[in-house]
């Protein structure tokens, strides 16, 4: 792994990482022990560190789901899941690399994994188009679903997209009606449906791989109906403001939780992913396989009435003196 | 209940109120100077080059339905404000606006007669925050989609909308989810639902159940699209085609399966639902 590239809030942090790196190869040019000041420095580091990621502000957290060194779908297929066959195209027009999908291994058992997927250079990123896939992508994506239903496998997906691709092409072949249709088939696909938001969960873009049993958000992931910028160019007339526009739109996964969509977060490694992608894959496999096990213990049935209860309190409304709002239990106003 | 049972009156313009007392308007689409009166006779429909003018909701209730015969439901849901939103403006105040207004909610919902068939309606309002889906929405469609489902009677869905009602925050993206899950439950136990795409459909309601239909009928001129045009432009940084994004455009792209006229949009909308099944004009 290269170096970071540093965010503007994580100063501090890169110039400790600096004085580490300097001090590293004076010790070693001149063979001084800095054993003791290198200890005082790392633990420094990691005070640091974890104070700063503690306390993330809102446009933060999404500064670090967008973070360019932060592991993408492909980063995790190779280190959480084993006999990885990618599968590509939608039988009828192209394949989308902005999407990649497939049977893997997750322990010992098969799983179809989707997932969004950025390119880490510019190369990759005009072939992936930055994560943001056409209609053949989604398409893709429930042709890879309805398989797994077939086969009797659960479908693991993650999501990591700014949002399905706003283009001339996209809207000639039906963006909206590939998102439609992969809503309304994962609503009733009668296999486990787990997604997880491992960077950008980018609007309809993201929940066309995100109607699923569980919903599972990797800690300093952002999950939202508009991103900050288009959403402050709206409401308030000018991108400028997407600092208040992130905060409102409560997009952080602590939100996501609070509000009663999102089932669980999975911590990140001290820093966040991008600081240790092996140890985030680690903590992501191990939640992937707990909630897998607990799906596959429902029997089909008692999993579709669950999934199709859970969409159907999906909200917040008044109605006559009571109001409700998914998450809490209802209460007279 | 039953607050539609009136005269028939003419169809109400969304734009008419702006301007009560002109006895002529300009049409947007060749200019000319129309007489008013010609033009409501004409449902809003320009006599020289066929262009549509918005109209509300309640007139394309009664455009559709039966001598006015609508059980209006769940009339009593309101916007709730989880996120506490606020931006320029708060979102709680944006509601009472509106509300005062008159208006409760960007979709009315119902069930009625049309052409001697009972079908459950549900119609969209883009007067309300411009016809943006919040949790109101979201479930009023899927009360209205149950209803169908639980007495077996075809679903229209009037669509008009700017997207998600982005001061929900993630409630409003998962509407798209909520609606498109109770589409399945219909589409499973095999009933008909016909979508009709008005002027403007565009965003999360085109990305769930708008583009979920059988059958999809379009009103002329009318644009339809996932993303709005701005955001393409904006993009791609090209100019978009003309007609882009225009009813016409998607029914040569397979996105539509008629392009319909709105005087004739009751007769055809009848003759299809009557070739789905006709089981359903029994139902009462
Ligand atoms: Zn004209």
């Amino acid at each position: 792994m290269t170096a970071s590239p540093h965010l503007e809030f994580e100063r501090d942090i890169a110039e400790i990482e600096e004085r580490i790196k300097n001090l590293l190869s004076v010790a070693d040019g001149k063979g001084i022990d800095v054993t003791s000041e290198l200890d005082v420095l790392r633990d420094k580091l990691d005070s640091l560190r974890e104070e700063t990621y503690r306390s993330l502000r809102a446009i933060e957290q999404v500064q670090v789901a967008r973070h360019p060194r932060r592991p993408y779908a492909l980063d995790y297929v190779e280190r959480c899941f084993t006999d990885w066959i990618e599968m590509h195209g939608d039988r009828s027009y192209r394949d989308d690399e902005a999407m990649v999908g497939g049977w893997a291994r997750l322990g010992g058992d098969s799983v179809m994994l989707i997932g969004h997927q950025k390119g880490r250079d510019m190369k990759e990123n005009l072939r992936r188009n930055f994560g943001m896939p056409h209609p053949e992508g989604y398409r893709k994506a429930l042709r890879l679903m309805r398989q797994a239903e077939k086969f009797g496998r659960p479908v693991v997906t993650l999501i990591d997209t700014p949002g399905a691709y706003p283009g001339i092409g996209a809207e000639e072949r039906g963006q909206a009606e590939a998102i439609a249709m992969n809503l309304r088939e994962m609503a009733r696909l009668r296999t486990p449906l787990v997604s997880v938001v491992i960077g950008e969960g980018g609007s309809g873009g993201a929940l066309a791989l995100g109607v699923t049993d569980r919903i599972l958000m990797l800690e300093h992931s952002i999950y939202s109906v508009i991103s900050p910028e288009g959403c402050a160019a709206i409401l308030w007339r000018s991108a400028e403001h997407r600092e208040e526009a992130a905060e409102a739109l409560r997009l952080t996964s602590e939100n996501l939780v609070e509000l009663g969509i999102a089932d669980e977060i999975i911590q990140e490694p001290q820093g966040g992913a991008h600081q240790d992608w092996d140890g985030a894959a680690l903590t992501l496999k191990e939640t992937l396989l707990r909630h897998l096990t607990e799906l596959s213990g429902l029997g089909t049935n008692e999993l579709l009435r669950r999934r199709q209860a859970k969409y159907e309190g999906m909200g917040a409304w008044r109605e006559n003196s009571a109001a409700h709002i998914t998450g809490e239990v209802s209460a007279g106003t | 209940m039953a607050w539609f049972r009136k005269e028939k009156k003419p169809l109400r313009s969304a734009e008419r109120r702006d301007v009560p007392t002109d006895v002529f308007v300009k049409c947007e689409g060749c200019g000319e100077a129309i007489y008013r009166e010609k033009l409501t006779h004409n449902l809003e429909v320009c006599p020289d080059c066929g262009f549509h003018f918005r109209i509300d909701a309640e007139a394309y209730v009664e455009l559709l339905i039966d001598d006015g015969n609508f059980n209006e439901l769940d009339m009593h849901l309101r916007a709730a404000d989880p996120l506490r939103f606020t931006d320029l403006k708060a979102y709680i105040d944006r509601i009472g606006i509106s509300e005062a207004k008159g208006q409760g909610e960007a979709v009315i919902t119902g069930t009625g007669v049309i052409d001697g068939m009972q079908v459950a309606l549900a119609v969209m309002d883009f007067r309300f925050i411009a016809g943006s889906m919040g949790s109101v929405v979201g479930e009023k469609i899927s009360r209205c989609g149950r209803v169908a489902l639980e007495r077996r009677i075809p679903l229209v869905i009037v669509n008009a909308s700017g997207g998600a009602r982005m001061q929900e925050g993630i409630y409003s993206l998962m509407q798209m989810a909520k609606t498109s899950a109770v589409l399945a439950d219909l589409h499973e136990a095999g009933i008909p639902y016909v979508s009709i795409l008005t002027d403007p459909t565009t965003g999360g309601v085109t990305a769930s159940y708008a583009m979920l239909g059988d059958v999809h009928l379009a009103e002329p001129g009318a644009l339809i699209g996932f993303a709005g045009p701005r955001v393409i432009e904006e993009t791609i940084k090209q100019e978009l085609p003309d007609g882009f994004q225009r009813s016409e455009f998607l029914l040569r792209h397979g996105m539509v399966d008629r392009v319909v006229d709105r005087r004739e949009l009751k007769a055809e909308l009848a003759i299809v639902l009557r070739h789905m099944g006709n089981a359903w004009e029994n139902h009462s």
